[in-house]
């Protein structure tokens, strides 16, 4: 069963050790171009949030941090009184980012935690037991698949504000915490491919269905429910359309709708490019530390999956 | 069998014929009692089912519903039969975002799949390091507000790096995103960097299940790397890179993130993409049921080239085996 985190080795690396040819030698520099293009970025970022505007005005091009300083993260964390923030450029606006940050950790643990454990009742229902109208009901499931998200989130802000959950955590988090088609779909294929003998070995030792479910098959399935859940994770923290619409004010404020405000609330001419940098350094951190944790598995479970 | 020993086609969502393998009576531990496990089987889907039924089912019906009224949230909805879509079909705003929506798909699908085709091959043939599989994802983490205020940054007509390189080799600077030429294109290509990771190593898990006896076949033969790709890859892989392309096109054609954070629609609507326009038709000017009716037409735009694509790609069909 642990065959998804041990394919890694056991596969037969398709080049062995070859003398450089002018084609590889190509190749590598692609992929070497590649790498630069995808990481530069984030060394950007960190650069400019450790720069000050004044500096990075008049150094544009320097690759290292101009004037080197923390401003920048004091203003994205709400650390410098106003004035302060202003006189360097900054948001006039109060931000409260540990607010923003929580409410970000309630939504996102809220959608992924609910709704893996619930799709994995319904897959395990959907693989392993036997019931009427089971394959009807799973092709509605299916069907659902198909239906793109955008279709369905002026409707579910109706209805959201019909429960009186706008501007409210459980207003962001409600439409998918119990479910998406294919959280579903994903770990059903997972329970499908269980060896019935497993089962079956439960059952001799007197163990009910239920039981099997969270003794034996839950805990079996841990590789594609981690990957599924740090996916989830990352997905509904980087959500924005969503929360946009359903929060109005601090209360439900996620981080990715504060970012946005606070590049509104920036002047125009001469924006805050140190404190922005900042802000987005801290917002995408935890993703980026999340990932850290779980990288190799997650890219194992992707590359031999095709996880969606 | 797991997950990860069986071939990729057959794991990814729209490729299915799962049907088949669902017939009642086949799956084990049901013990030939003739009830089967009916009770236990609703509790265990009755969470996941009120959630599809109330957040996803419902809210389908009824936005299909909303698309015929005329609706601002505050007083009931009213019937008003084909007018919202009416308008539609003479609202020159309408038209022109979805021209600027298919263009920004057209330029951010076709970088995209090629770039993701060519790292993953990369990753297949030159190295399998999980390092660098790990490294191309990471702009995945990223949410798209955090990816278009880094690019609005590198990209600043002043200050930005990107155009201070330009600059350097002599060229005149480049207003990318407040340019009504350069805004969309710049906006694809920025989302392309943030899902090229992601599509590459979907094609990858395709890519690893053609056997590499294959290529050492081939080796011996004498074939070039470039014949290779253009004889067994290619052809091997078209059932995984159709349903790749299926996903991606219809994620694409719901822009919104980016395009709200770095142009907001401007200038002069040049990235006033479909998705931006229903949203401020629904909470720029509380008009509900058009902006239900443009939703509706996408549904319609994105059912079709689903079924299009479908066909003309043969997706549910594989040259494995």
């Amino acid at each position: 069963m642990a065959a998804v985190t041990t394919t890694t080795t056991t596969r037969v690396r398709p080049t062995g050790r070859r003398p450089l040819s002018p084609g590889r030698v190509l190749a590598w520099t692609a992929m070497g171009a590649i790498v630069l293009v995808t990481l530069l970025p984030f060394y950007w970022i960190l650069r400019t949030a450790l720069s000050t505007n004044s500096g990075l005005a008049a150094h544009a091009s320097d690759p290292l941090p101009v004037n080197p300083t923390g401003t920048g993260f004091a203003r994205a964390l709400g650390l410098e009184s106003t004035k302060d923030a202003i006189a360097q450029g900054g948001a006039g606006g109060g931000l409260k980012f540990w607010r923003y940050l929580l409410n970000s950790v309630i939504v996102s643990t809220l959608v992924t935690v609910c709704q893996i454990f619930f799709s994995a009742m319904a897959a395990y229902a959907f693989a392993r037991l036997r019931w009427r109208g089971r394959d009807k009901v799973f092709a509605l499931f299916l069907a659902g698949l198909m239906v793109p998200t955008i279709f369905t989130l002026l409707p579910n802000f109706v209805l959201i504000k019909e429960l009186g959950l706008i501007d409210n955590l459980l207003g962001i988090a409600l439409p998918t915490m119990f479910m998406t088609p294919f959280a579903v779909f994903f770990l059903r294929q997972f329970f499908m491919n269980v060896p019935r003998e497993v089962e079956e070995a439960a059952l001799l030792d007197g163990a009910g269905k239920v039981r099997i479910f969270f003794r034996v098959l839950l805990p079996m399935a841990s590789t594609p429910v981690l990957t599924l859940a740090v996916l989830t994770y990352i997905t509904s923290w980087n959500d924005y359309f969503w929360p946009l619409m359903v929060s109005y004010s601090d209360n439900s404020r996620v981080l990715t709708v504060a970012l946005a405000i606070f590049r509104a609330q920036t002047p125009q001419s001469g924006v805050d490019w140190s404190g922005l940098m900042a802000a987005t350094l801290i917002a995408a951190l935890p993703m980026l530390v999340l990932f850290g944790f779980f990288a190799r598995r997650i890219v194992s479970t992707i590359s031999f999956t095709g996880i969606k | 069998m797991t997950i990860a020993s069986s071939s990729p086609p057959s794991r990814l969502p729209l490729s299915g014929t799962e049907g088949a393998r669902t017939k009642p009576g086949t799956e084990p531990g049901s013990g030939g009692s003739s009830g089967g496990d009916g009770r236990l089987a609703a509790v265990f889907i009755a969470p996941a089912l009120v959630g599809f039924v109330v957040f996803l089912l419902w809210p389908t019906l009824r936005g299909i519903y909303l698309s015929f009224t005329r609706f601002n949230l505050l007083t009931p909805a009213e019937w008003v039969g084909l007018a919202n879509y009416d308008r539609m079909i003479h609202d020159p705003i309408f038209w022109e975002s979805l021209k600027v929506t298919v263009e920004y798909v057209v330029i951010n699908i076709g970088v995209q799949t090629v770039s993701a085709l060519a790292i993953a091959v990369l990753l297949q043939r030159l190295t399998q390091s999980a390092v660098l599989r790990g490294i191309v994802l990471t702009p995945y983490l990223m949410s798209n507000v955090v990816a278009g205020l880094v690019w609005l940054w590198i990209l600043d007509n002043q200050l930005g790096i990107g155009n201070e390189i330009i600059a350097g080799l002599g060229f005149d600077r480049i207003p990318f995103l407040a340019d009504e030429t350069w805004a969309i294109p710049t906006i694809a290509l920025i989302n392309v960097w943030r899902h090229v990771g992601y599509t590459a190593l979907l094609l990858f898990a395709g890519l690893m299940a053609i056997p590499n006896d294959m290529y050492e076949a081939a080796k011996v033969d004498g074939a070039s790397e470039w014949r290779m790709f253009w004889r067994i890859t290619m052809p091997l892989l078209r059932p995984v890179l159709a349903v790749v392309l299926i996903m991606t096109v219809i994620g694409s054609f719901q822009v919104f993130d980016t395009v709200a954070v770095t142009t907001a629609g401007g200038p002069a609507n040049a990235t006033n993409v479909l998705q931006f326009y229903i949203y401020q038709s629904a909470f720029g000017r509380f008009q509900f049921g058009y902006a239900s009716a443009m939703s509706v037409a996408l549904l319609v735009v994105l059912s079709a080239i689903t079924v299009l694509q479908y066909r003309l790609t043969r997706a549910g069909q594989t040259d494995l085996g």
